[in-house]
């Protein structure tokens, strides 16, 4: 064989042993889909569309890392430059090795050393413009690109801010040795081509043979041993990097992969640890830019964050209280470049802590009141039993309104289940879930309206209702859209908090906005929409002093507060409840704003007696 | 040695804390100190959603937990609902839904 050397061999090995390792994976991890899943992928892979769909995904996030991008162009850039370049090399190596070799079938490892095997004597003046010219701009100008990922990878570990990130992960060995020898391939290139380009007075490109040509000046070299010794070495850590890499976290690069496939073809994660579960665990990078978003930070705790939760996952141990400690807020999940669902694995870790743990509700009521014909069926929820002036606005308003309504929770209420669920125990909240569900039936109202965001996420999701669900804030919208009621500007500066139930849970962004912009001059807050801070008072926080929530609050209101609103807003009793105790300005319900922003009847007294007049919005309005 | 008194003690209603299990306590403690600011004001069973449909004193289970009679409280503990209320009321911020999970803990590990 000509175009063979021994020093090809720690490569080519090494890329064996990865292909099997994560060959292996991929055939466990499609063996092990649930049925219905295994049918999912089978489709999947044989419809074009979703084919293409997936496939534009892994080129956008896999190779130009869009989602990175938006997080920080540097960043961006960086993982861009590594993934993009590094896949470009491949492909324009294998081409310009056909071009030389005649063939299409090429040993893998012949494109990879090919200016080992290959001394290009041609040298034209214009080379560009020539075949092999080109091809020796173009992996020069690929080379340069990686190392410019490279040079900003290194300033990365001095300076993360400059990357938008002030805290990066925590290292493990096995990720050490896989990263040297990442960070080492593409300068052992550059050298091993630049000493035999430069041995040769031929073959490299614009970068590689001035260097070649400095390098073999200041070292003249009787032999090209060096050059033979380097391409030993940049054998020897792509080899490394091969075998290190199923164990290490760049297992990322092919899991992300597969995960964006069963994503597009449908597959959800479950409630139980799946196949799906795993290829997410190892589908992290750990890039850790779920760390600075945590706002545990704010309270000192620094080893639950998203990433390190999902790397005990991946090691099988997962210390108890790490599964208890996250607000499940999912503001984790919304930077994510990857997309993993950290929140569903993190309750899928408590639903296996608390497997063994019984409740018991048969206290709860068997017998349905008997009510009348109703629209609405109104269910507050257990925290707006604690903010009772939600409650009396929302009656107000369906007064005013002339809706007919039942109050579900009126003196007491069953909680919705969704408290339980977050501690991991659905099974378990199964019989409140279905209690509700019969006096909701029992109703026969048309529509569901709910003021707890933490409710209406669960009504939505587990309960199955034939019925129409509806937070308080879109039924109002949809009161004063149809002229229900009359609303007026009433209030000057309003800042409005997004609930993570309703924002980022249920995708509420709108109708709470359409509704304050109706009122009052709405201004934005620090965070906004799908960005927006958790109140501190999360029900999926566990460990937690009051103290720690207490500051999680304070953070969140520095954020909330920054453009000085004169009231803060929210849409959600368990976010009020929790602000309002630390807020200096007022913080009130959504439901609160629009009642005192309904015209109501001015009296004038006049000897005694008092007349209706007609109120600032211009209508007679009466009492 | 037995003294007469003129009186004896009724077994039924005697606390005999020598023998009394004291390890859910303890794991309780361990686990969610904050129980140990708890003044037994009793607003978490004023406002415990449970407590309006049945028999369930979240400020009694403590008090059988401090005493170590755990027997008393294993079907107790089970009727939590889990809603919260209690948490958001404590005027000391003790940790409470934590409280009822690590108990849970501590009966399922310590019997």
């Amino acid at each position: 064989m000509i175009n063979f050397n021994l020093f090809v061999l720690p490569f080519f090995l090494g890329l064996i042993y990865m292909m099997l390792a994560i060959g292996k994976s991929w055939y466990r991890w499609i063996k092990a889909l649930p049925a219905i899943d295994k049918v999912r992928f089978m489709t999947g892979i044989r419809h074009p569309g979703q084919l293409l769909s997936a496939l534009r995904e892994v080129v956008m996030e896999g190779l130009l890392h869009r989602r990175m991008w938006k997080r920080s162009p540097l960043l961006g850039y960086m993982h861009m430059s590594f993934a993009l370049g590094w896949f470009l090399l491949i492909v324009f190596g294998n081409i310009e090795s056909r071009f030389y070799s005649g063939t299409h079938l090429n040993a893998p490892y012949y494109p990879i050393f090919l200016k080992f095997f290959i001394h290009d004597k041609l040298v034209i003046f214009f080379e560009v413009f020539s075949v092999p010219g080109f091809f020796r701009f173009l992996m020069d100008f690929l080379l340069l690109f990686v190392l410019s990922g490279l040079a900003l990878a290194l300033i990365k570990r001095q300076k993360s801010r400059w990357f938008g990130m002030k805290r990066t992960t925590e290292f493990q060995l096995t990720d050490f040795v896989s990263l040297v020898c990442l960070w080492l391939i593409f300068p052992m290139r550059l050298l091993a081509e630049s000493f035999t380009a430069g041995y040769y007075g031929s073959g490299g490109g614009f970068l590689t043979q001035p260097i070649g040509d400095f390098l073999v000046w200041i070292l003249p070299l009787p032999d090209d041993a060096m050059a033979y010794s380097l391409w030993w070495g940049y054998s020897l850590v792509l080899g490394i990097f091969f075998i290190t890499l199923p164990y290490s976290r760049y297992m990322h690069i092919p899991t992300e992969v597969l995960l964006i496939f069963f994503r597009h073809f449908g597959i959800q994660p479950r409630k139980w640890y799946s196949s799906f579960s795993d290829v997410e665990v190892q589908a992290c990078s750990r890039c850790g830019v779920c760390i600075d978003v945590c706002q545990m930070n704010d309270a000192g705790i620094h080893d639950s964050q998203a990433v390190y939760f999902i790397r005990g996952v991946r090691e099988k141990y997962v210390p108890e209280e790490i599964s208890r400690k996250c607000l499940v807020c999912g503001r984790c999940q919304e930077v994510c470049p990857v997309g993993i669902s950290a929140d569903s694995l993190r309750l899928i870790k408590r639903r296996e802590l608390v497997s063994g743990q019984a409740s018991d509700f048969s206290f709860l009521p068997s017998g349905y009141p008997a009510i009348g014909q109703v629209e609405v069926v109104y269910f507050a929820g257990c925290m707006s039993h604690l903010t009772p002036s939600i409650i009396r606005a929302m009656k107000g308003i369906m007064q005013h309104a002339g809706v007919s309504f039942y109050h579900l929770d009126e003196d007491r209420s069953v909680c919705c289940g969704r408290p339980l669920m977050i501690a991991g125990k659905d099974r378990q909240a199964h019989d409140l879930i279905e209690c509700n569900k019969q006096m909701i039936r029992n109703s026969r109202a048309k529509i569901l309206v709910t003021s707890c965001p933490i409710c209406y996420r669960v009504f939505r999701e587990e309960y199955n209702l034939p019925i129409r669900i509806q937070h308080h804030t879109q039924f109002i919208l949809d009161l004063v859209k149809t002229g229900k009621i009359p609303l007026q500007e009433h209030f000057n500066k309003v800042t409005y908090h997004d609930p993570c139930d309703l924002g980022r849970g249920s995708r509420v962004y709108e109708a709470p906005r359409e509704l304050i912009s109706k009122i009052a001059n709405l201004i934005p807050s620090g965070q906004e929409a799908n960005n927006a801070m958790c109140c501190g008072g999360s029900l999926g926080i566990f460990e937690a002093s009051q103290d720690q929530r207490n500051t999680m609050t304070a953070g969140a209101l520095d954020i909330l507060l920054k453009n000085k609103p004169d009231i803060l807003a929210t849409a959600c009793p368990l976010c009020k409840k929790t602000l309002e105790k630390q807020s200096p300005v007022v913080v009130k319900d959504i439901a609160e704003l629009v009642y005192e922003a309904i015209p109501k009847p001015v009296y004038c007294s006049v000897s005694g007696r008092s007349h209706p007049v007609k109120s600032s919005a211009g209508e007679l309005t009466s009492v | 040695m037995s003294i007469n008194f003129g009186y004896s003690i009724l077994r039924d209603e005697s606390i005999d804390f020598d023998r009394n299990d004291k390890r859910i306590a303890d794991y309780l403690m361990e686990h969610e100190p904050s129980v140990n600011l708890c003044i037994g004001c009793g607003s978490c069973t004023a406002t415990c959603s449970t407590g309006h449909f049945a028999d369930f004193n979240i400020r009694r289970v403590h008090t059988f937990i401090r005493r170590g009679e755990t027997k008393k409280i294993k079907k107790e503990l089970q009727k939590c609902m889990f809603c919260g209320k209690c948490q958001l009321v404590c005027p000391r911020g003790v940790n409470l839904r934590n409280v009822i999970l690590t108990l849970n803990r501590a009966i399922e590990h310590l019997g």
